[in-house]
């Protein structure tokens, strides 16, 4: 493998990774609050499609990016409502969400576009274009670093770089901000929260408030970033395995980013069957290559997780004691 | 003391909830320029109007008993198996390769092969994930995901390579005629008329309502179920009593995978009489909305079940007459889960309130209760 | 005279069809330590809870001050001075001791100048007080004494003038408790105001200066301490005589039963539990084990009733019981002759959804007389529950309410009735009395007794130093996974079970005993969860 297929590949990963990356960021805040979100798929799936719709029928893609987010987060007050004020299975809440999102996307594109469920293909300023960073053409001549810098860093859309400044924001907000410590806490123990005189029901609202905009940004990404249209059922199981990843990495900002990457990566591997067929010697015939992410996040969660500890409130809700 | 008696507890509840999400979805309905009144006309006119409405809703109604009833055991071990679409897909897999391969003289002996086909395939792609999760504690939503994502391919690679027959579909020849089982037409009509003309609705459903049977007595007579239900309870009072965790959810999770499994003998041998792709078409999640609407019990699983084989069959006349695409059944089964399921105390707060005002005249105020509840 | 520090008017609370606190008044004068007394259940925590804002009262009225207050919640509460320190501590295990004083009281919104000033603070507080805790230990690496004194500093931190307490000594040493009690009288001459919820006499009778009793939800007196007598408190608790000791004439004793040797057990963490514990218990007698909750006895019990693995050996009855591998675990152990009363029966020992007879047959589901070819014979086991009800008076006698339904007492009465009438070779007994009446109590004491009466063996584990003497025969402490010693009920005190269970085999000639006390747990304290 030269250099320049090695820096394709990691280009790709790149972009597969920001969706996975946003979602597991979007499942870290709700997590880290004790609210499990099995229903991070159903956001993302959501606001790629109002992201798409309003993008083509505006022509605007910042304005579908502000739909598909709005959308992500009504879709995630449903989720706090249902377990937060209502107390209610959060992973029966998530399996709803991702049904309703996955049910509506498709009633609506069709009687709305009458395109069998898919939404126009966007062009032009209905599109989130790749940027280019300074320098990149002058100094795309300099051996090694030269092709890096102007393949891999530059030509991004914006929300790629906002996905990966928001990792060290997240670290930041969590480690060294009051909310953080709040955050944290009201995922590890509520009670220690509720009687030092804060709310515990607001810190979880707006846990799962930031999840539902991290998931809208995912889910514009995914349609009008790194594709040029919604399709039906489009994330195809990447909310589930930023779940994965999100676990994976502990529940860490940075560790989470790492994790994505890999996960990125292994839906890399799919696209390019020529490299394995070069670089292993095998021939992987396509359905394989297809499920192969699937298996390889089983084998991870059930191999290489080790023993990992969820915010210890997580998936119950907070009643006060009796 | 429990606020609501009973019966309220399993009619009111869940019926309200049905309420809520038929009001919903005819508020979808209308948003996407359709009269709902319309549609409900036309979707019990297409379901229930004709004996051969009831024959594809009882057949769908067949479906989701089983995936329905896998659901809800493993709900009983408080097992999460969302994988009963892939289950039931690679259960359709076991029926193919027994009624393709093997050869049976009566469909009464091949049903029962292909049963147990179904149902061992089903199982095994439900052992993975609940061995992981017992062993190794890997979240069993997650896995059994990932698993439905990997038997689509299995299926695929299946059906366009080793199992596929002549031809350009991605599907298996036809089983031999002495494979097919009886359908309602079959069954019940007279020389004079016929009923369920062409319908798919086959001898399976009577299967299904043995099934309901025999996990009702599994769950509340058996040792097996006491245990299993304990271990859903309470984990620690389980390992206390020397119940292994590890057998239950390793035994729930089999027979969960074996009922969504066996949902293949009515899609895959009673309907289609060969394996096609995406023969399940979903029926693995709407499992979860019937048990969560059943309350995981088999007697309103069965009626939960009913209930949403005459939505689908409805949804599809819809689809036919109406520009209302067959996705609106996803989202009335998402609303059913997140009333029936997440949004449970919505409807039942304020109906434990209205009982406990009915209440009349106030309990006694027995020492036992004040002892418990005060502290 | 001044205006009471607290004064709570008519405040009544339900929680559902249940009455809690029943027009409860009670004036707590400032500078005073006010004693709250009464059984489990007596809704001791339900007021202070409402004075805290934890819970919404249905009626009455608060003053601080003089000052009518309304206490919504809990910052309210903070507002008006007042801090609460829980039974079951309100800390995040997690974060440091630090982290968890300045939560909810972080003065911006970043918390590095927070931090610092609260680390400041804590200095000075610790200074005055005796509050002396590390503010950068990880909170789930100290121990319980410790833990407590953070909620301590966090009330005060937050500028509490009145502190309520809930039952603060069930987790401490004597020594530790003395220590607690030390603190408290300082903060009373500092002006401070405190309320103390307790269900021991003892501590009443040593340390307050008022004293109110409640019973069943209602206020039922209120006296000062030194004109009162714990006979007259316990009756005023109880609403009747009651007896203080336990009737029970001299072991009988046989042979052998159980033999422990050499028991280690290493958690899943890689924390040592239990280091070497050796110890026999013969028929007709009872073994109690002594301790502060978290040093072992659990892990004890766990591994005789077959769901923890351990290494050493066990033979019951001169024969051995597997420690790790398929045939250990509770149900073959309770073919062995093994019955549990476990220690929490809410966790363990019951389903709390199940009925009354289904979990009569908890445990024993598999047993011939429950069973009816290949299902069970559930007429059979409710036959069973009725009699069993009948004989161990559990009220209401009804199999076919489910656990969650029955109070405390009633709940322990159905596992001890389930295990006893097994007429098992050994009975492990978990806190027996835990969150039970005293009536309950007392049948459940004189039931334990018979048992061993029969030539049965028992083994007691009770955080309840009295209960330990009134009941067993022989005595042995445990501290830190280890046995410290053994002794007999009628040659020890409880100052000496005290320093055992402190870890210290002899009383301390160079330094205050609290000190030698602290210090001792502050090198045992890693790894070390009591109470969880």
């Amino acid at each position: 493998m030269d250099l320049n297929t090695l820096i394709q590949m990691l280009d790709a990963t790149v972009r597969l990774a920001t969706p996975l990356l946003l979602a597991c960021l979007a499942g870290l805040y709700s997590e880290r609050a004790g609210i499990f979100d099995i229903g991070l798929e159903g956001k993302m799936l959501a606001a790629a499609f109002v992201a798409a719709a309003i993008a083509s029928v505006t022509g605007q893609v910042y304005l579908g990016l502000l739909a598909g987010i709005g959308a992500s987060l009504l879709l995630s007050a449903i989720h706090g409502v249902a377990s937060i004020t209502f107390r209610g299975n959060q992973l029966i809440s998530g399996v709803a969400i991702n049904f309703l999102a996955a049910g509506l996307s498709v009633v609506i594109a069709q009687s709305w576009f009458r395109q069998g469920g898919r939404t126009p293909q966007l062009s032009g300023e209905g599109r989130f274009r790749s940027i280019t960073l300074p320098f990149a053409e002058s100094l795309s001549g300099v051996p090694v670093l030269g092709p890096i810098y102007a393949e891999l860093i530059s030509g991004h859309s914006i929300l790629v770089y906002v996905a990966f400044l928001t990792v060290p924001l997240t670290w930041w907000l969590l480690f060294r901000t009051r909310f953080g410590l709040r955050l944290r806490a009201v995922g590890e123990n509520p009670a220690a929260v509720d009687t030092a005189g804060v709310s515990v029901i607001g810190l979880r609202f707006a846990a799962v408030g930031i999840c539902g905009i991290l998931c809208g940004l995912a889910g514009a990404y995914l349609a009008t970033g790194l594709q040029t249209s919604f399709t039906k059922d489009m994330t195809s199981g990447r909310g589930y395995i930023a779940l994965a990843a999100l676990i994976f990495a502990k529940w860490r900002p940075w560790h989470a980013l790492y994790a994505c990457l890999l996960f990125g990566f292994l839906q890399v591997i799919p696209l390019r069957p020529d490299l394995i067929t070069n670089t292993l010697g095998l021939r992987l015939n396509g359905q394989l290559l297809e499920a192969l992410p699937y298996i390889l996040t089983v084998v991870i969660l059930a191999g290489f997780v080790g023993k990992a500890i969820p915010p210890r409130a997580g998936g119950t809700p907070y009643v006060k004691e009796r | 003391m429990d606020a609501m008696p009973k019966w309220a507890e399993v009619t009111l509840v869940p019926l309200i909830s049905l309420l809520l999400a038929a009001i919903l979805s005819a508020l979808v309905i209308l948003a996407i320029g359709e009269n709902p009144w319309a549609a409900v006309k036309l979707m019990v006119s297409g379901a229930l109007g004709s004996t051969y409405g009831w024959g594809y809703t009882l057949y769908y109604a067949t479906n989701f008993i089983f995936t329905g009833l896998a659901v809800s055991i493993a709900f009983q071990a408080r097992m999460f198996n969302i994988g009963g679409e892939g289950q039931a897909l690679v259960g359709g897999l076991g029926v193919a390769l027994v009624l393709l391969y093997l050869p049976f003289p009566h469909w009464t002996i091949a049903l029962i092969a292909s049963a147990a086909g179904a149902a061992l395939f089903g199982a095994a792609w439900a052992f993975i994930p609940a061995i992981l999760q017992a062993k190794r504690g890997s979240h069993i939503v997650i896995t059994t995901i990932m698993f439905n994502f990997i038997a689509a391919s299995l299926l695929n690679y299946m059906l366009v390579g080793p199992i596929k027959a002549p031809g350009q579909e991605p599907a298996t020849s036809k089983f031999p005629a002495t494979t097919q089982l009886p359908s309602f037409q079959d069954m019940f009509s007279t020389a004079d008329t016929v009923l369920f003309r062409g319908a798919p609705a086959n001898v399976t459903f009577f299967v299904g309502i043995a099934a309901c049977f025999a996990l009702w007595l599994l769950i509340w007579r058996t040792r097996l179920g006491y245990e299993l239900r304990a271990f859903g309870h309470s984990e620690s009072a389980a390992k206390y009593a020397g119940i292994s965790p590890t057998k239950i959810i390793v035994v729930s999770m089999l027979i969960s995978g074996g009922l969504a499994g066996m949902m293949a003998i009515n899609n895959v041998q009673g309907e289609a009489e060969r394996l096609v792709l995406n023969a399940v078409e979903g029926a693995g999640f709407i499992g979860i909305a019937v048990a969560l609407m059943g309350r995981s019990h088999p007697v309103g699983v069965f009626i939960a079940a009913l209930l949403f084989g005459f939505l689908y069959q409805g949804g599809a006349e819809l689809a036919l007459w109406t520009s209302i695409p067959r996705e609106l059944i996803v989202v009335i089964q998402a609303l059913v889960i997140l009333f029936t399921g997440a949004l449970d105390n919505m409807v039942r707060m304020p109906l434990e309130k209205v009982f406990l005002s009915m209440r009349r005249p106030p309990k006694p105020d027995r020492k036992s209760t004040t002892a418990r509840a005060a502290e | 005279m001044s205006d009471p520090a607290i004064e709570l008017k008519g405040i009544s609370k339900a929680f559902g069809a249940v009455q809690a606190n029943k027009d409860i008044s009670i004036r707590v004068m400032p500078g005073t330590i006010h004693g709250i007394i009464g059984e489990n259940g007596a809704g001791k925590s339900t007021l202070m809870s409402i004075l805290y804002g934890f819970y919404k009262a249905d009626k009455g009225e608060i003053f601080v001050g003089g000052k009518k207050t309304v206490i919504p919640d809990s910052q309210a509460a903070i507002a008006a001075g007042i801090g609460m320190v829980f039974q079951h501590f309100k800390l995040v295990e997690n974060f440091t001791v630090l982290e968890n004083v300045v939560l909810g009281a972080e003065d911006s919104a970043m918390l590095k100048p927070s931090l610092t000033r609260a680390r400041r603070e804590l200095k000075a507080l610790a200074a005055e007080y005796e509050l002396n805790v590390d503010p950068d230990a990880v909170v789930e690496d100290i121990g319980v004494g410790m833990q407590q004194r953070v909620e301590i500093l966090k009330a005060l931190y937050r500028g509490a003038d009145i502190l309520i307490l809930d039952e603060p000594t069930g987790v401490l040493t004597p020594a530790e408790a003395d220590h607690l009690f030390r603190i408290l009288d300082g903060l009373k001459r500092e002006g401070k105001t405190i309320i103390l919820i307790t269900h021991k006499l003892r501590e009443i009778m040593d340390i307050t200066d008022t004293v109110s009793v409640m019973r069943r939800g209602e206020m039922t007196a209120t006296v000062k301490t030194s004109e009162t007598s714990p006979a007259e408190l316990a009756e005023l608790m109880v609403g009747r005589k009651v007896l203080l000791r336990i009737e029970k004439s001299a072991p009988a004793l046989g042979e052998v039963i159980l033999d422990v040797k050499d028991l280690n057990v290493t958690d899943d963490k890689g924390v040592h539990r239990l280091k070497n514990v050796s110890f026999q218990v013969r028929a007709g007698e009872i073994l109690g084990i002594a301790g502060v909750a978290g040093n072992g006895q659990s892990e004890l019990l766990e591994v005789l009733g077959g769901y923890e693995k351990a290494t050493g050996t066990i033979t019951l009855r001169g024969q051995t019981i597997d420690l790790t591998g398929g045939k250990s675990d509770g149900q073959s152990r309770r073919r062995r002759g093994i019955a549990h009363v476990p220690e929490d029966r809410q966790r363990e020992g019951l389903i709390m959804d199940y009925h009354a007879w289904e979990n009569v047959a908890f445990g024993y589901h598999h047993d011939a007389r429950y069973r009816k070819g290949l299902l069970m014979d559930n007429a059979a086991i409710k036959a069973d529950t009725a009699g069993k009800m009948k004989r161990f008076d559990v009220r209401p006698p009804d199999p076919n309410l489910a656990a969650k339904n029955f109070s405390g007492g009633n709940q322990q009465k159905i596992v001890l009735a389930r295990e006893i009438e097994r007429n098992p070779d050994l009975l492990l007994v978990g806190q027996p009395t835990r969150g039970v009446d005293i009536g309950a109590i007392e049948f459940i004491h004189e039931q334990i007794v018979a048992l061993r009466d029969q030539g049965k063996a028992i083994l007691l584990v009770s955080v309840e130093l009295e209960e330990i003497l009134a009941l067993s025969d022989r005595v042995a402490v445990m501290f830190d996974g280890q046995i410290m010693g053994e002794r007999l009920p009628g040659e020890t005190d409880e100052k000496e079970l005290g320093l055992l269970m402190a870890g210290m085999t002899d009383v301390p000639t160079d330094k205050p005993v609290h000190e030698a006390v602290e210090e001792q747990l502050a090198h045992a304290g890693t790894g070390d969860k009591r109470g969880s």
